[in-house]
This record gives C-alpha cells, structure tokens and sequence, in this order.
C-alpha cells in the first residue's frame, strides 16, 4: 500500500487527473471494431455515488427501467473491475481528490459520465462566494458523456450509456425515441 | 491402481473435455444468472446484447480479455500472477472421478471421493495467495475470511458424504451410483435426507457463493480477495467460481440425486439435468437470502452442522450394524 501516503499535486487545492492513452499493441482495423464492441456491450460501472443523483442510478438498475437489459447492471465494487465512473453528484472539494484517485486506479479503457447538473458545471450549488464545491466534475477529469438534469431521469442514464456506446463504436445501437415515437 | 497407458490417454482427453465443460460452463452460467437474477427481481435481465442477451457474457468475456492488467505497487508478483492459475487448475482434477454416464468415467478410482475431498482444498489456498498477493487490507480480510469459512464447512461437508459412504460401502464414486435405483425414491436423498440438507448448506459456502460470500462481501471488503484484479486475473477467478459450483452440483447428483440414473434410459443427460437443477437452485438461493454476518456464519457451522453430521453419522454407523 505504497499509494497511500502519495499526495495528489495541489491545483488550486484539488488535484487534477491525466488522462494518457497508449495505442494499442496489435492495431488492426478490424480487431479493434470487435473489442470494441465488445466494450461497448459491457460497460460496469462502479458502485459509487456521491449525492441525490446516485438515487437515479439506483432507480435506473431496478426492474422498472432496468439498466441491466444493455448489460450494464454489473455493479463492481472494486474500481479495477470497472469500466465506466458515474460521477452522480456534487462533487464537493472535500470529495475531489478521492474522486481523482479513484478515476486514476481505474484500468483502462476507462469511461466518465458526468451525471447530473452538480456534476457538469455545480448546478444549484454555483453562486457567487461558494467556497464548497468543485464547479463542474471536468475541472478534475476527463468527462465523455454530459447528462443533464437535477436530477436526471432514469431515462437519460440509459441515453447516456448508449452515447458511450456511440462515442466507443462510432455507431448508434438503439433507436432514438423520436424514432420510436413517429 | 494402475496407470497404463490406455489410462492416461483416456485421461488426458477426458481433461481436456473437461476444460472445455468448465468454459461453456461459466458463459452459460454468467447468462442463466443474470437471467434469473432478472426474473426473481420482476425485471427481463439482459435482453438487447444478441437476442434474449444471449451473447451479453461472450462481450463480457471479451472485454475483459482486452482490459487492462494492472498490477499495484508493491505487490509480490509471483503469487499474484500464480494465485488466478491456481485457482482454476487444480478445479480439473476434481472432476475425474465423477460418473458422468455408465461408461462415462474419466478416472474409475476406487477413491474417488479421497481425491475430491484432498484437492478441494486448492481453492481456499488460492483465495489465500491472492488476498495476500496483493497487498492490499481489504484482500487480507477477505483472505482470512476465505480460509476460516472454508475449512469450517470442510468438516460438516466431509460428514454428511461419510453417511453417504457408509451406507453404500465404498469410496468409489461409480459404486455410489450403481446402489441407487432409478426412480426418486431410491435415490440417497430419501435415506440420507440430513445428510443432503447438511450438504447443500455447506455446498453454497464451499463456494463462497451468497448469503455465505464472506469473502468478498462487498458492502464491508470492497472485493475482499480479488480487489485488485483487473482483467483476465479477474475473469479466472469467475471462471474458477463457476467451475466450483459445477462440481459441487456434480458431486451432490451423484451422491443424493442418482447420478446418472431416471427413468428412462440411463446416460450422463441425467447427471447433467440434476447438476444443473442444483446449479440453478444455488442462483435461487444467492438472489433470496440477505447474507449472514460473520460471527453467524460460523454458529451455524460449530453450533448446529458439525452436530448435526456427527449424529447423522452415527445413527447410520448404528442402522448399518443393526440390518447387516
Ligand atoms: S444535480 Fe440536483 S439532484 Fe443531482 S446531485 Fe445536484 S442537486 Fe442533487
């Protein structure tokens, strides 16, 4: 346990994460459609939620709009098991730095979806002299996919989840609801 | 015993037939999990990933295949990378001695149940290497967790097959089979019903599976043992559980349930439908209990199985005596 008394380097307090992607070993076109796919197929997310929002996570992965029809309903405990962080809140500055550890010891290829408004820009918790919350989760880490909402509903995880798979394969998978509506 | 040649042939296919058993194993277990996991819950379970989800644990299996293999600072390389093969090598010997079908014996050993019963030990020593492995506080825990359940449930587990053995006479698997008839009622089940219930208990925590999952609780131990494995480690470990169950359904069909004996014609289709009826009725059990605490995990062992085994066993020692 070595990783324990590092220190994160301060940046106006927080720290903040790097993203780093090495190509991967054998790069053939046709390998990586697969595997990715694949990934797109299966996204685990991490049990872990910060605020109200995570109550729409919770209620996302139950029988009524059950998360787990796309696969995704594996909750891992362990973050090297995952592959995809639901940031589901405010994320105050006293959180922020076990958020960026926790975005760090995730395996890659690793996904961030920034759910709700707290997550994406402070939502209610943004006005002037706030001294308590970090202005949006993509000042620690790199965000893919911004759901917007306080709270968003159960609904807009599924539509999130699917534009990850969008964004990893290059390919909608499911019909939009305007499709299904006309 | 003696190991010609025709012998070891026999049983160098008969692995790798059973290598290949422990992998369709796992992806159809993942998917009938999930499945009925969703069905127990009111909700459909994977449904879009191939038709009915169907393919939902091949993209599983994929994925991790191609996920990043992490290993933490510190760790002692050699076990961590040792305790995954560990954990699903020594599986394939355990299933040698079974009686799949009448002549669908991989290793006809006249003891096959000391093999099982000496082997099964591999499991608990792999959860041990990887816990430790890792140096990590939360796969210590669960380590120590692992080792303490799992000789627990050795000891009821080992009493409630010496009921089985007494009655039939003989270690030898086969023999245990060909002294049950083929209707119900003269399986083992009937004459040994404490015997079986005892057994199903400990069958569930052999296997670390809920409400006995101890070991990785997640609610206390993050992942207990298998915290910090990422990718195909993780993935053996899965692997290994499922096989584990296998074999515990394996072992209780041919014990209690007939083994390859119904109704019509017998054949190993018979110890598949039972080891599987048991296989899904472990899922049943997994997604209907809440999980015990510790401290009651081993009352429940101390207080009443290991009693309860011992006089099991000796009710029969004395029937046994008393008829013949
Ligand atoms: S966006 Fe709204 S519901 Fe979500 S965490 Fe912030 S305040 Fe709570």
């Amino acid at each position: 346990m070595a990783e324990t008394t590092r220190t994160i380097v301060p940046q106006d307090g927080i720290g903040q994460a790097k993203s780093e992607l090495l190509p991967p070993i054998i790069n053939l076109r046709p390998i990586n459609w697969f595997f990715d796919i694949n990934r797109a197929m299966s996204l685990w997310p991490v049990t872990f939620g910060l605020a109200c929002c995570a109550i729409e996570m919770m209620s996302a992965s139950m029988a009524r709009f059950d998360i787990a029809r796309f696969g995704a309903e594996v909750f891992r405990p362990s973050i090297r098991q995952a592959d995809l962080m639901m940031v589901t809140g405010t994320v105050s500055k006293k959180m922020a730095p076990a958020v960026v550890r926790l975005y760090e010891q995730m395996p890659a290829p690793k996904f961030v979806l920034a759910f709700g408004n707290c997550a994406i820009s402070g939502g209610p918790f943004k006005f002037e002299g706030q001294y308590g919350v970090v202005e949006g989760v993509d000042k620690l880490i790199p965000v893919d996919v911004y759901v917007p909402g306080c709270p968003p509903r159960p609904e807009a995880i599924l539509e999130g989840i699917f534009s990850i798979q969008e964004k990893i394969t290059g390919f909608r998978w499911w019909p939009k609801a305007e499709e299904i509506k006309s | 015993m003696d190991l010609s040649l025709i012998t070891f042939v026999q049983i160098l296919v008969a692995v790798i037939a059973i290598i290949c058993l422990m992998v369709a194993n796992a992806v159809v277990m993942v998917y009938v999990e999930r499945k009925v996991a969703g069905f127990i819950q009111r909700r459909p379970g994977p449904y879009e990933v191939g038709p009915w989800g169907t393919i939902q644990a091949i993209c599983d299996s994929m994925k991790l295949l191609a996920k990043q293999i992490f290993v933490p600072a510190n760790v002692d390389l050699v076990l961590f990378f040792l305790a995954p093969v560990l954990a699903f090598f020594p599986v394939l010997l355990l299933f040698l001695p079974i009686p799949f079908g009448p002549y669908l014996t991989p290793w006809k050993t006249p003891d096959g149940l000391v093999l099982i019963l000496a082997f099964a030990g591999f499991g608990v020593l792999s959860n041990l290497l990887a816990g430790w492995a890792s140096n990590n506080k939360y796969g210590v825990l669960g380590a120590a967790r692992a080792v303490s359940q799992s000789i627990a449930y050795e000891i009821p587990l080992m009493l409630a097959l010496m009921a089985v053995v007494f009655q039939a006479g003989s270690l030898n698997l086969s023999v245990i089979v060909e002294k049950q008839g083929w209707v119900p009622w003269e399986w083992n089940i009937v004459t040994q019903p404490l015997a079986f219930f005892i057994y199903l208990i400990c069958l569930v925590a052999e296997t670390n599976r809920a409400p006995f999952d101890l070991p990785e609780a997640e609610s206390e131990l993050t992942a207990g043992f298998h915290t910090e494995y990422s990718g195909m480690g993780f993935a053996l470990f899965f692997l290994s559980e499922y096989a584990n169950m296998l074999l515990v359904s394996f072992i209780c069909a041919t014990f209690f349930l007939g083994g390859y004996k119904g109704p019509i014609i017998d054949g190993f289709w018979w110890t598949i439908i039972k080891a599987y009826a048991v296989m899904v009725f472990i899922v049943w059990i997994r997604w209907t209990f809440p999980r015990v605490r510790f401290d009651q995990l081993l009352n429940i062992n101390w207080k009443w199985l290991l009693p309860l085994g011992l006089l099991n066993l000796w009710i029969t020692a004395i029937i046994i005596k008393v008829v013949n």
